[in-house]
């Protein structure tokens, strides 16, 4: 039988089987997986159908939990079920998969396999996960490749229909999730082959039904519960045989030989590494290498980790060895090693004692760690491991892939050995997320791999900011399957799609001698050498390079393409690559170009078919110099000015040489400094706001907007000025309050992201020319020197004083520091200026819960963090634990930090006599309700520091270690609409009925933004979403109206495009009030498909049409005998579609199902008039029932 | 009472044609505009930056950001199909062409000899009747000479003629040097009727935002003097056939327009005020206002005062400037 080539990644594998496989999927998002349920509601959407010829269900649900119980259920009912999912997100389920296989159901979980957060969170691959649930009984299946995935996603389903245990179907998280390989699909056939239809009748048979009445998950007692344990011993034993059988099956029918444990290489091998996972595939490619070259070693490939088969395992082992090194991918702190290396000693144990099994007498085992959170692991890291097996006395419980400079587990390698065969062509390209780079390259694998025989790979690599993030993608093209699942280290090709990465980093450092470099340059090929850093002129020179340039810039401006350059660079690719034949390739690019843009209209094809046509004439090779004449150097990558830690340890991940930092360099428990993104200068704008001092109205709107807190304003003493840079800009302060001042807005001219927001809310117009405000955006790198010694100075001129602030105002609350700064964020986020906002308010005295998400992403990546500190040290303490539990994780440091405020005070009392009754009772009674308040306590916590140190008692060593805890402290458990409204919801609901003081807020964005837009229950009615390609069928739910019913909550919602002011004092009313508060913030989302530097009016416009109404509700006002509900917006003005239909999220519906978006449409519009109706109400009857004055 | 007339080779039982305006945007609106005794009906105009724009801001907007961030590589769903701006344009004339009995007339608003051409095509294979050409031009460009913008309304023409079998109008600007050459000139390319005038939405200033601002004002009766000089001058010197269109408000406009030769009159403002229902008062009031006149016909009245009619053809020239300024003396 013929069966389709296809280029897909590993999720796409997985998932193609499993939604042919399964009637009901239920499903949520988690990275690196989100994309297997993705796909499989994309297709159910589109109508495509199982091998049952029906279309699965699949539905969303509000967590991990919910998606395993959901399974569950299903199961239990006979529906063939399943569900994918990864690290803390398998965590979840672990429950469900104790009791799923406890009732022996068929069932597979695919899984793409990443490291489970302990010091640190990590979204990358390692077998963590799948290695905590062990314990659960589901069998552990392993595939090592994107093929594997395919084959043993249809093994595992057909040996669990027969085996009735459940598997766990794994793969290595990003590695093989994410990587593209042309593989060959299975077949229908292939499917109906495998799977026994009559084996799908007995599990549906199991199913609960009131028509055969039966109970399952019965309470049992010590009588019986462990003889009930037992009882699946049978089904256990025969397990490993029924995969097998289902593995030789498979042979038969479609041709790919699998074992349980795969052995490779020597069939006398003495040296044998045993591995699951991804890692294999390079290993096996190292064993081929090393064999071929004489050397005599095996490899065994474990693909069915659980049920352990020691028969399988022994009789898979060649009887000469004499070494066994067992490589986990995972790290289990206290154990005596980690799992498969126990494993495989327990079963040489019990093999060689029972003598089944060619192996006589108990080989050498050592166990060894390598591959965690997708650390690379290479043909040298394989051979060290080859070579340090053959020392007399090899390290166990070794490390390899890094170098561990405290424990000394690190193997040593050396990183020039390669295996790399020389006909593979190997590309590595350098872009921006926003150039397109990635789209072409995985179009350029497709078309490759679909238009001729080569096998092809294609991995990529983003860094971790959201704005302006760097893309490396890693091409590999050959005559056989590639298994190097390793990035390239030498090129045969090299290109560079943006100039400024050249100042950056080292981009032809992979280049192998007589490469080929293309480069997007402004520059012609005339004069592009003397433009050129020295390090590449070098290696230009020294490897013999053959260099070409086009400015694709130019090429794209042209012809309409705007600022993607991606089809250009890639047809320059296929132009000088010599992969296709040149016209081969142009034509296979324009028939993928009108594949992939058909639908979206002839224009955008015709646009990309110009930009094809111009290329070519625009490619140039330059004719290289004979000498290197460049003086141009990089900068250094963080001032000289920068902390040690800084130096030493973050400017090595910001210039690409994490993997060379030894363990002793990494704090011990995962706590780091704030403050850090200052040092990380990205430059990312290409143009930046510039300031008009006549023009301005001093408003700080400015300021408020600007979600990277890059422009920022001061009012300061004139004598402040003395030493200024001749074009620092300032002047006088309008307005009474500071009179006599002067007053200065300043742009961080290289934080800023060049978002534009701050100059679409400048109310301001220049009288002379309208179109130019009081801020204006302008080419970033002419004034980028000047504008840096400017904001250096600004930043050194004195900070206000809080207490002269009148912080209830835009103006004023934009004249406090913000302790959130150039954050990874998007261009034009909606979250940041939120979180910068309480930074100011009250990040001197802030404790910060953050939930998983974007806000933790932005807030908490390495290899910068954006919370920062005062010149005081004081400043926002920061941590994250999980999606799910943020809100008590926040309610549990409430909890320490008014336990701790209590204890203090109580020693205070008790040492009253020593420490001055004055000052006991001063500190006792403390107002603290505003800045002035807290600074008066905060200096006699001071002078309480002092009296103590002179006091000799335990309770004052006691009360030293509380004493700051005498000052107000604020909490703000901070995360997005999927922790509030989903997976934390029960938590938060626990949280606001509990009274105690926190501050929670919830950023808004009516979808999962972090995991790229899946629907939450936030997501209004008629948006689109991942999970709701046909538009969200029902209304959003109120999470405010939810709250309020409690009465005792500050409830607050508000849109700062629309009013600041009333976020402001929403923000300062929440803070003021003692008790949970929840303020529910509009956050605008680039997952909303919209203009991100006009989105300040999207927020306005939200409110005006009704769908975001702006109120607060404070219950100090009912003590007060007032009415609590303040609705601070105004009847809806505009419709809801005038709104929403500025917002892709909304309008691609009409195009895609007109009607449905019709009818939804009208629907939504009667939510929005619902809602209104409701609060209108609402605000009505609290009024009606507050007491009058005068009135008893 | 014999109201019918023939435009653009269609046979209309009255003069009364809806222009482009957003009440043909709904199946029910073009079903209730039949209701209400329009003789043919001319959709919404199909512009050429919707048929370019559109697909650009959709692909924009789904793109953006992707293939950026690992954790987030896409912001969408793929959805299989989109009806981007032409393709629903043309369903819209598909549906509206089998829910009603009348002529349905195209209308495509561009200025260049581009690609939006072929949707012309795509109009005439749904089922349109005819198709209505909108030049909404505003030449800024201080290079630009009044030739070469002549040029461009030819160009136009001439492009979807070759591209179409079915008949052209084209509605004009009323702002050319010489009114009746570029008629002629459009007469002898093969332009089936003239749609006169464009009325040019002309921005206001909001002087508070120091913004400019669009500015729709609906029409009044007073709008028809425009077309009514010029129909009165072109009648009889054209093949084309003539719609006025601008300030038709009541019976009185439909007379003074068919009187100075226009085959239809096309309603707008109106229809946006009252309804649909306008325009059965309208023929209704027609009706009689013709009865009450003892004409046999509409056709009798068509062109009765158009210029080369008159008894003074000089009125509709420079000497009736002198006399109306005189009058106001």
């Amino acid at each position: 039988m013929k069966r389709e080539k296809v280029t897909i990644d590993g999720n796409e594998a997985a998932a193609y089987v499993a939604h042919k496989l399964n009637e009901v999927i239920a499903i949520y998002p988690i990275t690196p997986s989100s994309n297997m349920g993705e796909w499989a509601d994309e297709w159910s959407a589109m109508g495509r159908k199982n091998l049952w010829g029906t279309v699965p269900s699949v539905t969303e649900m509000q967590s991990e939990g919910g998606a395993a119980g959901a399974v569950h259920g299903a199961l239990q009912t006979g529906a063939l079920s399943t569900t994918f999912t990864a690290s803390q997100g398998l965590l979840l389920m672990i429950p469900n998969m104790f009791k799923i296989a406890g009732e022996l159901t068929s069932t597979v979980f695919h899984v793409s396999a990443r490291s489970v957060a302990a010091n640190a969170l990590s979204i990358f691959g390692d077998h963590s996960d799948v290695l905590a649930t062990r314990t659960t009984g589901f069998g552990l299946i392993a595939s090592n490749s994107v093929q594997e995935i395919m084959d043993f996603a249809l093994i595992a389903q057909a040996a669990t229909l027969e085996a009735r245990v459940p598997f766990v179907h794994f793969f290595d998280g990003f590695r093989s999730s994410h990587e593209v390989q042309k593989i060959e699909q299975l077949a229908d056939e292939d499917m109906r082959a495998l799977i026994s239809d009559e084996l799908v009748f007995a599990h549906r048979q199991r199913g609960l039904s009131p028509d055969r009445p039966v109970m399952r998950g019965t309470a049992q007692n010590p009588d019986v519960f462990f003889q009930g344990r037992e009882t699946c011993n049978p089904f256990y034993l025969a397990c490993p045989d029924i995969v097998q059988k289902a593995m030789d099956k498979f042979a038969k029918v479609v041709g790919r030989e699998y074992k349980l444990f795969q052995y490779v290489g020597s069939p006398t091998a003495e040296r044998v590494i045993v591995i699951m996972g991804s890692g294999a595939e390079t290993a096996q490619e190292t064993v081929e290498y090393l064999n071929q070259k004489g050397a005599n070693l095996g490899l065994l490939k474990v693909h069915l980790y659980r049920p352990f088969s020691v028969k399988h395992f022994l009789g898979a082992l060649p009887a000469t060895v004499k070494s066994i090194a067992v490589l986990d991918r995972t790290k289990e702190p206290g154990a005596l090693g980690e799992p498969l290396y126990l494993d495989v000693i327990g079963a040489l144990n019990e093999g060689i004692m029972d003598g089944t099994g060619p192996v006589k007498s108990m080989p050498r085992v050592v166990g060894g760690r390598y591959g965690l959170s997708s650390k690379e692991f290479t043909p040298a890291m394989v051979k060290s491991v080859y070579d340090e097996m053959a020392k007399p006395k090899p390290k166990n419980h070794f490390t390899v892939g890094i170098i561990d400079d405290v424990t000394h587990s690190s193997l040593e390698f050396d990183p020039s050995f390669s295996t790399e065969a020389d006909d593979v062509f190997r590309g590595i390209f350098y872009g921006l997320g926003a150039d397109g780079t990635v789209g072409a390259n995985k179009n350029s694998i497709k078309i490759i791999g679909e238009d001729t025989e080569f096998y092809a790979q294609g991995y990529f690599v983003y860094d971790s900011k959201k704005s302006g993030s760097t893309t490396t993608s890693h091409l590999r093209f050959g005559p056989r399957p590639i298994r190097s699942t390793y990035l390239i280290s030498g090129a045969k090709f090299v290109a560079c799609h943006q100039w400024f990465f050249l100042e950056k980093f080292d981009v032809l450092k992979t280049a192998l001698p007589g490469s080929t470099f293309l480069l997007n340059s402004m520059y012609g090929a005339d004069e592009v050498w003397e433009h050129l850093p020295k390090l590449i002129q070098e290696q230009i020179i020294q490897k013999k390079i053959k260099f070409y340039v086009i400015d694709a810039y130019k090429v794209a401006t042209q012809t309409g393409m705007g600022g993607r350059v991606n089809t250009i660079m890639q047809t320059c690719f296929f132009a000088i690559s010599g992969v296709l034949e040149r016209a081969q390739a142009i034509e296979a690019i324009k028939s993928s170009i009108k594949k992939t843009y058909g639908r979206k209209g002839d224009q955008i094809v015709k646009q990309n078919f110009d930009a094809v046509d111009q290329t070519i004439a625009n490619l140039h090779e330059v004719k290289v110099p004979a000498k290197v004449t460049s003086s141009i150097t990089m900068p250094p990558v963080v001032a000289e000015t920068a902390p040690k830690f800084v130096k030493d340890v973050t400017a090595q991940i910001i210039a690409g040489f994490g993997d060379l930092l030894p363990v002793s360099a990494m704090p011990v428990d995962g706590t780091f400094p704030t403050g850090t993104t200052q040092w990380e200068k990205r430059n990312i704008a290409l143009e930046i706001p510039v300031w008009d001092t006549v023009t301005c109205i001093q408003c700080n709107k400015c300021a408020m907007v600007c979600p990277h807190a890059a422009i920022r304003t001061k009012v300061y003493d004139p004598k402040s000025l003395a030493g200024a840079p001749a074009t620092f800009k300032s002047t006088d302060y309008r307005g009474p309050e500071y009179k006599g001042m002067k007053y200065t807005v300043q742009v961080a001219p290289e934080d800023c992201t060049g978002c534009e927001l701050c100059v679409d809310v400048c109310p301001a117009k220049n009288k002379t020319e309208v179109r130019l405000k009081a801020i204006n955006m302008s080419p970033q790198p002419p004034i980028r020197e000047g504008e840096r010694a400017n904001f250096e100075f600004f930043l050194n001129l004195p900070e206000i004083d809080r207490r002269q602030v009148k912080v209830d105002s835009v103006k004023g609350s934009q004249f406090l520091e913000p302790l959130f700064e150039f954050s990874g964020a998007c261009s034009g986020c909606g979250e940041t200026p939120y979180v910068k906002l309480v930074s100011q308010l009250f990040g001197d005295r802030t404790i910060v819960a953050n939930a998983t998400g974007c806000s933790s992403i932005y807030g908490g990546n390495l290899p910068t963090t954006p919370w920062a500190k005062n010149k005081d040290g004081r400043g926002p303490a920061w941590s994250n634990s999980l999606f799910e539990d943020n809100a008590e994780f926040g309610l549990g440091m409430r909890l320490t930090v008014d336990k701790h405020t209590a204890m203090a005070k109580e020693l205070v009392t008790t040492l009253a006599s020593q420490i001055g009754d004055d000052l006991a009772s001063a500190l006792l009674n403390a107002d603290q309700a505003d800045e002035a308040g807290i600074h008066e306590q905060r200096m006699r916590v001071a002078a309480l520091k002092q009296k103590l140190a002179g006091i000799s008692s335990p309770e004052a060593k006691n009360l030293l270690t509380l004493a700051d805890g005498l000052v107000k402290r604020s909490i703000w458990i901070i995360g997005g609409d999927g922790w509030a409204y989903d997976i934390g919801f029960g938590g938060l609901d626990h949280v606001l009925a509990s009274g105690r003081n926190v501050n929670i807020l919830v950023l808004d964005t009516e979808v999962y933004s972090n995991t790229g837009g899946q629907m939450s229950k936030s997501t209004p009615r008629s948006a689109v979403a991942k999970f709701a390609a046909g538009g969200k069928p029902l209304a959003k739910k109120d999470l405010g109206k939810i709250a309020m019913t409690y009465g005792g909550v500050y409830v607050a919602q508000v849109a700062m495009g629309q009013n600041d002011l009333q976020t402001i004092r929403a923000f300062l009313e929440a803070d003021a009030y003692d008790g949970p508060a929840l303020i529910i913030a509009y956050s605008h989302c680039i997952a909303h498909g919209i203009d991100m530097g006009r989105a300040m009016g999207n927020q306005k416009a939200a409110v005006e049409s009704g769908h975001w109404p702006l109120y607060r509700f404070n219950p100090t006002l009912v003590r007060d005998g007032k009415n609590p509900l303040k609705l601070d917006s105004k009847p809806p003005k505009i419709r809801f579609e005038d709104y929403a239909y500025l917002e892709t999220r909304y309008k691609m519906l009409t195009k895609s199902k007109p009607d449905e978006a019709k009818r939804l449409m009208s629907l939504a519009e009667g939510d929005v008039k619902a809602r209104w109706k409701w609060f209108e109400e609402a605000a009505k009857e609290w009024e009606a029932a507050a007491p009058k004055p005068g009135s008893n | 009472m014999d109201l019918s007339t023939t435009y653009l080779g269609l046979h209309l039982k009255n003069p009364i044609v809806p222009s482009a305006s957003p009440l043909s945007r709904t199946l029910d609106g073009i079903k209730r505009l039949e209701d209400a005794g329009a003789a043919a009906i001319v959709m919404y105009s199909l512009f050429e930056e919707q048929i370019h724009h559109e697909a650009a801001e959709l692909e924009h907007y789904l793109s953006y950001g992707t293939q950026s961030f690992a954790e987030a590589l896409s912001y969408f769903p793929e959805t299989a199909e989109y009806n981007l701006g032409p393709e629903e344009y043309i369903e819209h004339i598909r549906k509206a062409k089998e829910a009603v009995d009348i002529p349905i007339i195209g209308s495509l608003n561009g200025i260049s000899t581009g690609g939006w051409i072929q949707y012309a095509r795509k109009i005439q294979d749904a089922g349109a009747d005819a198709i209505e050409l909108n030049v909404y031009y505003i030449p800024t460009d201080a290079k630009l000479t009044g030739e070469v913008v002549e040029q461009r309304y030819l160009d136009v023409l001439k492009a979807v003629k070759s591209t179409v079998t079915i008949p052209i109008a084209m509605k004009l600007s009323p702002f050319f040097s010489s009114m009746a050459n570029m008629a002629a000139r459009l007469d002898a390319a093969g332009v089936n009727g003239l749609v006169m005038f464009n009325r040019f939405y002309q921005p206001d200033l909001d002087i508070d935002a120091l913004d400019v601002v669009p500015n729709v004002t609906l029409s009044t009766s007073q709008a028809i003097r425009m077309p009514l000089r010029w129909i009165a001058v072109l009648f009889g010197k054209v093949k084309a056939s003539l719609a006025a269109t601008s300030g038709v408000h009541g019976a009185q406009d439909v007379v003074k327009l068919v009187m100075a030769g226009a085959d239809v009159t096309q309603m707008c403002s109106a229809l946006l005020l009252h309804g649909p229902g306008r325009i059965t008062e309208v023929v209704e009031e027609l009706d009689r206002w013709l009865i009450e006149h003892e004409y046999v016909s509409l056709k009798q009245m068509r062109g009765s005062m158009s210029q080369k009619s008159v008894a003074d053809p000089s009125a509709f020239e420079r000497a009736n400037y002198m006399k109306a300024l005189n009058r106001y003396k």
